[in-house]
C-alpha cells in the first residue's frame, strides 16, 4: 500500500497521478487521536498554568474593559477563509468517500474566493496590522524551552505570559500557511486543467511528472488541512479558550482573560483603544 | 505498453444459477468481482488486460434474468435478455416499436444475439484513450487526452463535459428513456427501482463510471409502463459505418397526439454527453404544438444550447439540430441544415 498512486503515461514514464485516498482517513484519523490525547492530558493531567508574577507598573483601569484583538476586516478575512476553506475540503474529500455530487465547480469558486481572501491577507496584515505579532519571537522561543523542562519536571524559571498571540498559536498559523499555500499554488495551476471563466484550459502547461507532483503536493496540503481544521475546531469549542473564539466574533476579549493570558508589555493597549469603535485606531490584527 | 490481445489473465470464474445466489456472489466479491453479462465490452476489457478482476460472475446461467413478460402496466424485461430477443419480440414490436428499433440498429446480428440489454445500457465508454488503458480521468488519473489540442476527438462530447468528454455509447438507453422506463436494481440494501434517467451519471458526479451500479449491485429488469405503448416514435442513429459502429449521435422520442398537437412527448440523444440526455426544454417547449418542420427547428435550436464542440466534433452540433428537428417534424417534413 503505498501513498501515492503511479501510472504509467503515453511515454512509458511511470508518473504520480495522485495521493492515495487512504490518507484522508489517516488525517481524519491524526486529528481524532489528537482531540482524545489532549482532552485526557487537560482533564486528568495537565498543572495549572503558571507565569512570571505580574508587572507592577501596570495598572488594570488603565485597561479598557473590552480589550480589542480583531478588527471588523480581520474578523471578515477570518470568516470568509473559513467558510472557503470548509467548502473546498467537504467538495474534495466527500466525493472520495462516496457522497457524489457536482463537486469541481463548487470547488474552483471556493479555491478562487481562498485565494483573494489570502492575498488581501497578506496584503493587509503587511501594510496595517502588526505584521510581526503572528511570528514566534526569542522570547517565545526562551519561555517555550521552559515549558517542556518543567513539564518534564526539571526546574526553569516560569515562563512570561503571552504576547498577543500565544506561541501554540503562532506555530498553528505557520503550518496553515505552508499547507494552504501549497493547496492554493497547486490549485491555481490546476485550474487549467479544467474548465472555468478564469484561464483557458492549457493541459500541456506542465510535463506529466511535473503535473503528477502538482496533484500530489495538492492532495497532500488538503489531508493535511484536513487534520488542522480539526484541530483548529476542537480548540475554538474547548471552554478555556472560548474567550479567544468569541473575540473573532466580537472584536474582542475581556479585561480579565486579557490580564490573566497576556503580558501587557508584549501586546500594548491603552485606553484609546477600547472595543467597540476601534477599528482602524490601532494596529490590532 | 505491453497490450496481449486474445489471452485473457487468470481470473476465478463464478456462474451463480440464480439471482439469489448472483446477488451474494456479487456482494462477496465487491470491487474485485467483474459482472460478466453478454461479454461484448467485459472481454475487450479483459482481453487488453486494461482491467484485471480476480473474479468474474457469469450471469448468463440465472433463468431468471432472461425473458420478456407482460405485466398488469406493460412489459418487463430481464436484463440478461440478447438484443435479438427484445428487437424481435411481438409485443415489443407492436406497442414500443421505439425500443426494438433502437435495439435492432446496435452493431452487428452477431453480437445482437450475445449482447444483452443490461449489458447494453450498462456498457463503459469507448473513448480511444480510456480503452487503450492510458491515465485519464475515467481510468482514476489526472488528465482527459482526448480534450487537448491534438486529441482525436470526433466521437466525443458536445455537451455537459466535466474533465473527461467521453460519451455514453448506449442505442437503446436513449429509447428506454423516451418510453419512460424503469430499472430494477438489486442492492444489498433491497431492490430499488430508478427511472431510466436516472441510471445513468454523467462526469460531474463520477467521473469513473457511466451508471448507478456499484460494486455489488445486480441490474434485475428493465420494466417499460404502458403508458407509452402505441406512441408515435421515432428513432434514428448516425454512425460511420452503418453495418455495425457505435453511435455519432441517435435520438429517441416517443409522443401522442390530439387534435394534430402534440399532447405529451419524451425525447432523448446519446452520444452527445457521458449520459443519455433527456431533452426536457425541447418537450416543454413544444408541447402543445403541431409535430412539423417549424416545431421541429425551434425544438433543434433549443437542444443544441449550451454545445461547446472540441477540436473536431463541433459537426455533431448541427447533426444534433437535425436529428431532434426529424424526431419532432418526421423525416418528411424535416430539411437538413448544415
Amino acid at each position: 500500500m503505498g501513498f501515492l498512486e503511479w501510472a504509467i503515461d503515453p511515454w512509458g514514464l511511470r508518473v504520480p497521478i495522485h495521493i492515495a485516498w487512504f490518507l484522508i482517513w489517516v488525517s481524519v484519523i491524526a486529528g481524532l487521536a489528537f482531540f482524545m490525547v489532549h482532552a485526557t492530558y487537560v482533564r486528568y493531567f495537565a498543572k495549572p498554568r503558571q507565569f512570571v508574577p505580574e508587572n507592577p507598573q501596570v495598572v488594570p483601569s488603565e485597561i479598557p474593559a473590552r480589550v480589542p484583538r480583531h478588527s471588523r476586516v480581520a474578523r471578515m478575512f477570518h470568516w470568509i477563509m473559513a467558510a472557503s476553506m470548509l467548502t473546498l475540503l467537504f467538495t474534495a474529500f466527500l466525493p472520495r468517500v462516496g457522497v457524489q455530487f457536482n463537486w469541481v465547480t463548487y470547488h474552483w469558486i471556493a479555491g478562487t474566493v481562498l485565494t483573494v481572501s489570502i492575498l488581501f491577507h497578506i496584503f493587509h496584515a503587511s501594510f496595517w496590522l502588526d505584521f510581526w505579532s503572528i511570528w514566534p519571537d526569542r522570547i517565545d522561543i526562551t519561555d517555550a524551552y521552559h515549558r517542556v523542562l518543567r513539564f518534564l519536571g526539571r526546574p526553569a524559571p516560569l515562563p512570561r505570559k503571552f504576547a498577543k498571540y500565544p506561541l501554540e498559536n503562532k506555530l498553528y498559523h505557520g503550518a496553515i500557511m505552508v499547507a494552504g499555500l501549497a493547496a492554493i499554488a497547486t490549485g491555481v495551476f490546476m485550474m487549467f486543467r479544467v474548465r472555468t471563466i478564469l484561464f483557458p484550459r492549457n493541459p500541456y502547461l506542465f510535463s506529466d511528472m511535473t503535473w503528477g507532483m502538482t496533484y500530489v503536493l495538492h492532495g497532500l496540503a488538503g489531508v493535511g488541512l484536513i487534520a488542522l481544521i480539526m484541530v483548529h475546531v476542537y480548540f475554538g469549542i474547548r471552554p478555556e479558550k472560548q474567550p479567544i473564539t468569541k473575540s473573532m466574533i466580537f472584536g474582542w476579549m475581556s479585561r480579565e482573560f486579557y490580564l490573566e493570558e497576556h503580558d501587557p508589555k508584549r501586546w500594548v493597549i491603552s485606553p484609546s483603544d477600547a472595543a467597540p469603535g476601534f477599528e482602524g485606531s490601532k494596529r490590532t490584527k | 505498453m505491453a497490450v496481449i490481445r486474445d489471452v485473457m489473465p487468470a481470473f476465478e470464474l463464478l456462474q451463480p444459477n440464480s439471482i439469489a445466489e448472483a446477488q451474494s456472489l456479487l456482494e462477496q466479491n465487491g470491487s474485485d468481482g467483474w459482472v460478466l453479462a453478454g461479454g461484448l465490452d467485459s472481454f475487450d476489457w479483459l482481453k487488453d488486460r486494461i482491467k484485471r478482476p480476480k473474479t468474474v460472475i457469469d450471469l448468463s446461467g440465472v433463468e431468471e434474468l432472461r425473458g420478456i413478460r407482460t405485466t398488469g402496466d406493460g412489459i418487463e424485461i430481464g436484463a440478461m435478455t440478447t438484443l435479438t430477443e427484445v428487437a424481435q419480440h411481438p409485443v415489443i414490436r407492436e406497442k414500443y416499436a421505439l425500443l426494438a428499433q433502437s435495439a435492432e440498429l446496435v452493431a452487428s446480428p452477431q453480437i445482437r444475439n450475445q449482447g444483452t440489454i443490461g449489458g447494453n445500457v450498462s456498457q463503459d465508454a469507448r473513448c480511444w484513450y480510456y480503452r487503450a488503458g492510458w491515465p485519464c480521468y475515467r481510468a482514476g488519473g489526472n488528465i482527459c487526452y482526448a480534450d487537448t489540442p491534438e486529441g482525436r476527438n470526433r466521437e466525443h462530447a458536445i455537451l455537459h463535459a466535466d474533465r473527461c468528454v467521453a460519451v455514453n455509447p448506449s442505442d437503446t438507453a436513449p429509447a428506454l428513456i423516451a418510453l419512460d422506463a424503469k430499472f430494477v436494481i438489486n442492492t444489498h440494501k433491497g431492490e430499488h427501482v430508478v427511472d431510466a434517467e436516472d441510471y445513468f451519471i454523467g462526469p460531474d458526479i463520477d467521473i469513473t463510471r457511466l451508471h448507478i451500479l456499484q460494486p455489488g449491485d445486480l441490474m434485475k429488469a428493465i420494466r417499460i409502463p404502458s403508458m407509452w405503448g402505441g406512441a408515435r416514435f421515432y428513432f434514428e442513429k448516425v454512425r460511420d459505418r452503418n453495418v455495425w459502429d457505435f453511435p455519432l449521435l441517435n435520438v429517441a422520442s416517443a409522443m401522442t397526439l390530439s387534435g394534430g398537437r402534440i399532447q405529451q412527448i419524451r425525447i432523448a440523444v446519446n452520444a452527445a454527453a457521458a449520459r443519455p440526455l433527456r431533452l426536457k426544454d425541447v418537450e416543454s417547449a413544444v408541447r402543445g404544438m403541431p409535430p412539423n418542420a417549424d416545431t421541429g427547428e425551434i425544438a433543434g435550436k433549443l437542444a443544441v444550447q449550451g454545445a461547446v464542440p472540441l477540436q473536431f466534433n463541433a459537426y455533431k452540433i448541427p447533426l444534433m439540430r437535425n436529428l431532434v428537428k426529424r424526431a419532432i417534424g418526421g423525416v418528411e417534413q424535416a430539411t437538413w441544415v448544415s
